[in-house]
């Protein structure tokens, strides 16, 4: 093959990984969708807070510790040299349980059968709050988090690549990234646990009926509430997965909660309800949009990256107005 | 609506009482929050532990004492707009926004109000030519300083001769990162390297495109204009496709500790310009921790002294500082207006020896101001970083920009900027 | 007891169609009018301008326009960032072309180009709908603001890409440039903010505003009883960008004076305004207003109570900012879910039946 066509090869490659990475970040906002019809905007934040609070725990940081100095005027940060990951892991994945509590506790059973644009703006509340709260709690610097997944390109697939190329040409093997490839990985492993549970379990059954029918399920003794706390609890479980996966990447910061903006578009073209929509649309869009680059962006001076992935998704919605995978829209009058 | 104006003007009146004793205000467009905090805090402690330092030790500059107001803006214009304004009335000696959006905000208003901006190698470059741009100044260097010393170094690395060369620029896609483009292209007429340009969109979380060109290319050397988390990606990336990473050098803003540490031992070897000393190795850090970190009264934590950009925040207090020691001397008035703010940054000197006995030695190259000159001498060093001990060190020594070209371009710029705003160059 | 229709005739059609049926209403409304206009610019200083009325006044602006949009029509937009950033680009392109152009007639022109370009991109909605299309309208956000960044005809070749706004005058007085007193620019966004904010009133009370509203309520029962869904939404899509240039063009020109697309016409701001409109109200003219004066000045209050008045550090404040706002949005979406204006027209309800509530 000649190197043009490997290259090609490279970046679809590397397209379907970055898919993955939104993908991780879409199934969070499907699986609210899916259960309480919520367009949960507060996903990016929560994956922000989720990996705010692994590090913390990681590093042993006293939560609060700015607003306590300068209340208190002590000089207090780390109560100890900190946990070991897994540890750490699960403390933060109690710490979003008891979130997901709180929401459904104070926010949202005050607003059953509101309209799906209040639920929306409610959702952006929380945002802001949780924005605040996160900076306020862990401080608003950079955090370097390292759960011992590795990363960097891999020597082995560069090796094995560079022999496909035709005789006579100059080529430097395939890259490909280490951590995409966990974070793939781990994205099958987090499709398959919630497919199996949502299957075979009697929770999962629950789930499934109230995504159904909310009312219907209320009338066979399913309690709505509880479902939900459920439901946030996997959704701030896999925001946690989303922030371990960005967080390697660039450090924990702000930013962090800015990746919301590159899993919409994953979310129109998958469909709101559908958890394989939402890795196949993941798929589409990273491979999409890097193609464009790849071929388009230098005839246009690059950083296309960031509408293409709109209008990739734009141009899905007309042949298909509830996205790829996503229920029908029936209109009754 | 009526009841939040009230309110807003009762807090307004309480903010406004209490001028009348005298004082110089330095307010501080700092941001502790939003998508760049974690830069802006580093340089915010900087900044405010110096002023803090000079009211503590020395009761102040020339006897009168430092009132600074910090004021949030999250990076944010509009925010910034309403620090600006909220605090001008005050009589705020000088602004440093720290944010290319603000900096474009300030300069006709500022111009307007007679209060100085010193935008600290960021900013509008041309602001340089004093002629045009009379209370905006940038010393100690300029963006198109920093591409060209960069160039410079590049040249330097490769004996002299880039012919055939191929150098990338990766470039935060605003106002910011298309700065040096105009220069490096000027330069590359001149030295004859290919220049690749290659745009990295806000936040710039995601650069596997831009890297996977660099990887396919293979530039000699990689350039990098970027701010907040694009630098920390954009060098994790790099050390994933094993760029070499002593061929890759950025600008002083992507040049922090945030940016290479979380990227771990792959960083090692990352080159970036700077326009001053790194670590807290001078007599002034004992000085801070003597009158400011162990009296309880530093601005942050205490753990970010020595960081690269807390050092450029406590720079940019201490140009600060000294011009209002200059502007006293000028206008033998202790409580200095900002009109006589902005004629002590004009005729700001620092030499080696000032520097000293500041406590700060070599801590950068000297700096004269002049009228026709606000852009400083337009020195800078390359800083490199060693991830085994975690610090940065200067490689070279301060050297100087390439001037022929870098002036033709701020003078062709300024005249433009003249134009279209209907300034007439003063004379010098 | 005071504050009621009965006893207050109407003798003729014009007086039973007019905007506010209530004397009082009349009174009230005409009184902040003319407060604003005739007390105002002799009070207004450059902190009020720039930091309080210009910002509310021109988020006002946009509030409406995408109230017309998302309120009435029922299209949720989050486009707007990308379309205040055509107005401005456009007003900046007109006002430097001709430099003799009436400010007026560059500002009217720049809503008018906006407007062109929202009906292109509202085209979609004939065939998206709900969220599918609000995040569908994000791709013109991150388009326009693209093309702006990119093609340097827009920013007229500058070095940076920022533009700037050349110094206009109207009648010898200068309204943009950094030497324009407060009041003047004060007056001239005033003038557009009134006259659009009694456009947009009667649009919604007439013709347009049902057909709007009607395709809002359920789009195929009102495209049998005749509504003609593609005028009714592409009207609402250039209406709408027309309001939402016109801030643009504003914000650019008066406000701020120098911008850059990614920054000032972010993604962020497309939200700001969606914000300002479901906590203001949706489909409610006053809750534009209410819902950008919350959005805006709360933070700026906030600041300003406990940075200058109770000495707190700014950043714990900024941090404790995002909270309160965060934790008031969902207070008010608990207490009433239906924004700001509701409250006050339970408000007003409950004064006309005052003090007989039986």
């Amino acid at each position: 093959m000649t190197p043009d066509i490997l290259n090609t090869i490279e970046v679809i490659l590397n397209g379907l990984m970055t898919g993955v990475m939104y993908s991780l970040v879409a199934l969070g906002f499907v699986l609210i969708f899916k259960a309480s019809g919520i367009f949960n905007y507060a996903q990016g934040v929560m994956a922000l807070f989720a990996a705010l609070t692994l590090v913390g725990f990681q590093t042993g940081q006293i939560p609060f510790s700015h607003l306590i100095n300068e209340i208190f005027g002590t000089h207090v940060h780390n109560w100890g040299p900190g946990l070991n990951s897994v540890l750490a892991i699960l403390l933060t994945i109690l710490v979003m349980i008891l979130f997901a509590w709180l929401v459904e506790k104070l926010l949202l059973q005050y607003l059953v059968n509101q309209e799906p644009i209040i639920l929306f703006m409610a959702t952006i509340g929380l945002a802001f709050f949780m924005e605040g709260l996160g900076d306020l709690m862990w401080g608003a610097d950079i955090k370097t988090l390292d759960v011992g997944i590795p990363s960097g390109g891999s020597f082995w697939w560069e090796d094995v690549t560079r022999t496909w190329v035709s005789e006579g040409y100059e080529y430097y093997g395939m890259y490909i990234d280490l951590l995409d490839v966990w974070a793939a990985g781990i994205a099958v492993l987090l499709v398959t646990i919630l497919t199996l549970f949502s299957q075979y379990t009697k929770t999962g059954r629950a789930l499934r009926a109230v995504a159904d029918d909310h009312q219907a399920a209320l009338t066979v003794g399913i309690s709505l509430r509880s479902i939900w706390v459920i439901v946030w609890s996997i959704a701030g479980f896999v925001a946690l997965v989303a922030g371990i996966m960005w967080g390697s990447k660039s450090g924990v910061q702000f930013s962090l909660s800015l990746i919301a903006l590159k899993a919409l578009p994953v979310l129109i073209l998958g469909g709101f309800t559908s958890i394989p929509g939402a890795i196949i649309g993941g798929l589409i869009i990273g491979v999409g949009e890097k193609l464009f680059e790849f071929w388009i962006g230098p005839l246009v001076g690059g950083a296309t990256e960031n509408w293409f992935a709109y209008v990739l998704a734009l141009f899905f919605l007309m042949f298909r107005p509830q996205g790829l995978f996503g229920e029908r829209i029936i209109e009754r009058v | 609506m009526k009841f939040t104006k009230l309110l807003t003007s009762l807090a307004l009146s309480m903010s406004v009482a209490g001028v009348a004793y005298s004082d110089l205000v330095i307010p501080s467009l700092e941001y502790r929050t939003g998508p760049y905090a974690p830069n802006g805090i580093h340089f915010a402690d900087g900044y405010a532990d110096y002023f803090t330092l000079l009211n503590e030790r020395d009761g102040g500059i020339g006897g009168v004492p430092v009132r600074f107001l910090p004021c949030e803006t999250a990076y944010n214009t509009e925010k910034g707009v309403e620090c600006y304004e909220s605090t001008k009335g005050e009589g705020s000696l000088v602004y440093q926004p720290l944010s290319t959006g603000i900096t474009y905000q300030l300069i006709p208003k500022a111009t307007a109000d007679g209060i100085p901006v010193h935008s600290m190698g960021y900013g509008r470059t041309s602001a340089a030519n004093g002629k045009v741009f009379s209370h905006i100044f940038n010393y100690p260097g300029t963006y198109w300083d920093a591409a060209s010393i960069i160039v410079k170094h590049i040249l330097d690395q490769e004996g002299g001769d880039l012919n055939g060369k191929s150098i990338a620029l990766v470039y935060h896609n605003s106002a910011y990162g298309k700065e040096p483009i105009r220069t490096l292209e000027e330069l590359s007429k001149k030295h004859g390297y290919d220049l690749t340009l290659i745009a990295v969109d806000h936040p710039g979380q995601e650069q596997k495109s831009q890297w996977l060109q660099i990887r396919r290319e293979r530039p000699d050397y990689v350039m990098m204009w970027g701010w907040g988390v694009m630098n920390q990606v954009a060098i994790q990336e790099a050390a994933n496709i094993r760029y070499p990473m002593e061929n890759f050098i950025g600008v002083w803003w992507s040049a922090s500790e945030n940016d290479v540490i979380p990227v771990g031992q792959g960083a090692h070897g990352y080159k970036a310009i700077a326009m001053h000393g790194v670590g807290d190795d001078y007599p002034l850090y004992d000085d801070l921790r003597k009158y400011v970190l162990d009296a309880g009264k530093a601005a942050g934590d205490g753990s970010n002294l020595g960081k690269v950009l807390y050092n450029r925040g406590l720079y940019a207090a201490m140009l600060a500082a000294e011009a209002i020691r200059t502007a006293q001397g000028i206008s033998g008035n202790a409580d200095i207006t900002s009109e006589q703010m902005r004629d002590g940054m004009e005729a700001l000197s620092i030499d080696a020896a000032r520097l000293a006995e500041l406590g700060l030695p070599n801590f950068g190259p000297p700096i004269q101001v002049t009228c026709e000159n606000h852009g400083g001498p337009g020195l800078g060093a390359i800083q490199q970083w060693d991830a085994n001990t975690q610090s940065w060190s200067l490689i070279t020594d301060f050297a100087g920009a390439d001037r022929e070209v870098v002036d033709a371009l701020i003078a062709e710029d300024s005249a433009a900027f003249a134009a279209e705003n209907n300034i007439t160059p003063r004379g010098c | 007891m005071f504050y009621r229709e009965s006893g207050d005739f109407k003798t003729s059609y014009v007086q039973d169609q007019q905007i506010f049926p209530i004397l009082q209403d009349r009174v009230f409304v005409a009184v902040v009018i003319a407060f604003a206009f005739l007390v105002v610019p002799f009070l207004i200083n450059d902190y009020w301008e720039k930091s309080v009325l210009l910002p509310v006044l021109i988020w006002s602006l946009a509030a409406i326009g995408l109230n017309i949009l998302t309120g009435y029509c029922g299209q949720v937009s989050l486009g707007t960032g990308g379309f205040m950033a055509v107005g401005a680009y456009a007003s900046y392109k007109f006002t430097t072309a001709f430099p003799e152009l009436n400010l007026f007639i560059v500002v009217l022109l720049s809503g008018g180009v906006t407007a062109m370009v929202g009906i292109l991109f509202g085209l979609p909605s004939l065939r998206i709908k709900g969220f599918y299309l609000a995040v569908a309208t994000l791709a013109s956000q991150f388009f326009l603001v693209w093309l702006f960044n990119k093609v340097p005809w827009f920013y007229n070749y500058s070095a940076s890409g920022q533009i700037n706004a050349p110094e206009r005058l109207i009648a010898g007085i200068t309204i943009t440039g950094p030497n324009a007193p407060p009041w003047a620019t004060y007056l001239f966004c005033l003038i557009f903010v009134v006259v659009l904010a009694l456009i947009a009133k009667n649009l919604t009370r007439g013709r347009f505003g049902r057909s709007w509203m009607a395709i809002r309520d359920m789009d195929i029962a009102a495209e049998i009883i005749g509504v003609a869904p593609l005028k009714a939404k592409l009207s609402a899509f250039s209406i709408s960008s027309f309001y939402i240039g016109i801030a643009g063009a504003l914000f650019f020109l008066v406000y701020l004076g120098a911008v850059e697309p990614t920054e000032a016409f972010g993604i962020d701001k497309s939200f700001l305004v969606l914000f300002m409109i479901i906590i203001g109200g949706l489909g409610s003219i006053l809750g534009s207003f209410i819902g950008a004066a919350f959005m805006f000045l709360m933070p700026v209050l906030i600041k300003n109570i406990m940075v200058n008045g109770l000495g707190w550090s700014p950043d714990i404040v900024a941090h404790l900012i995002f909270m309160i706002v965060g934790g008031l949005i969902m207070f008010f979406l608990i207490v009433e879910p239906h924004g700001l204006a509701q409250l006050w027209r339970i408000a007003k309800e409950k004064l006309r039946l005052w003090p007989f509530p039986h």
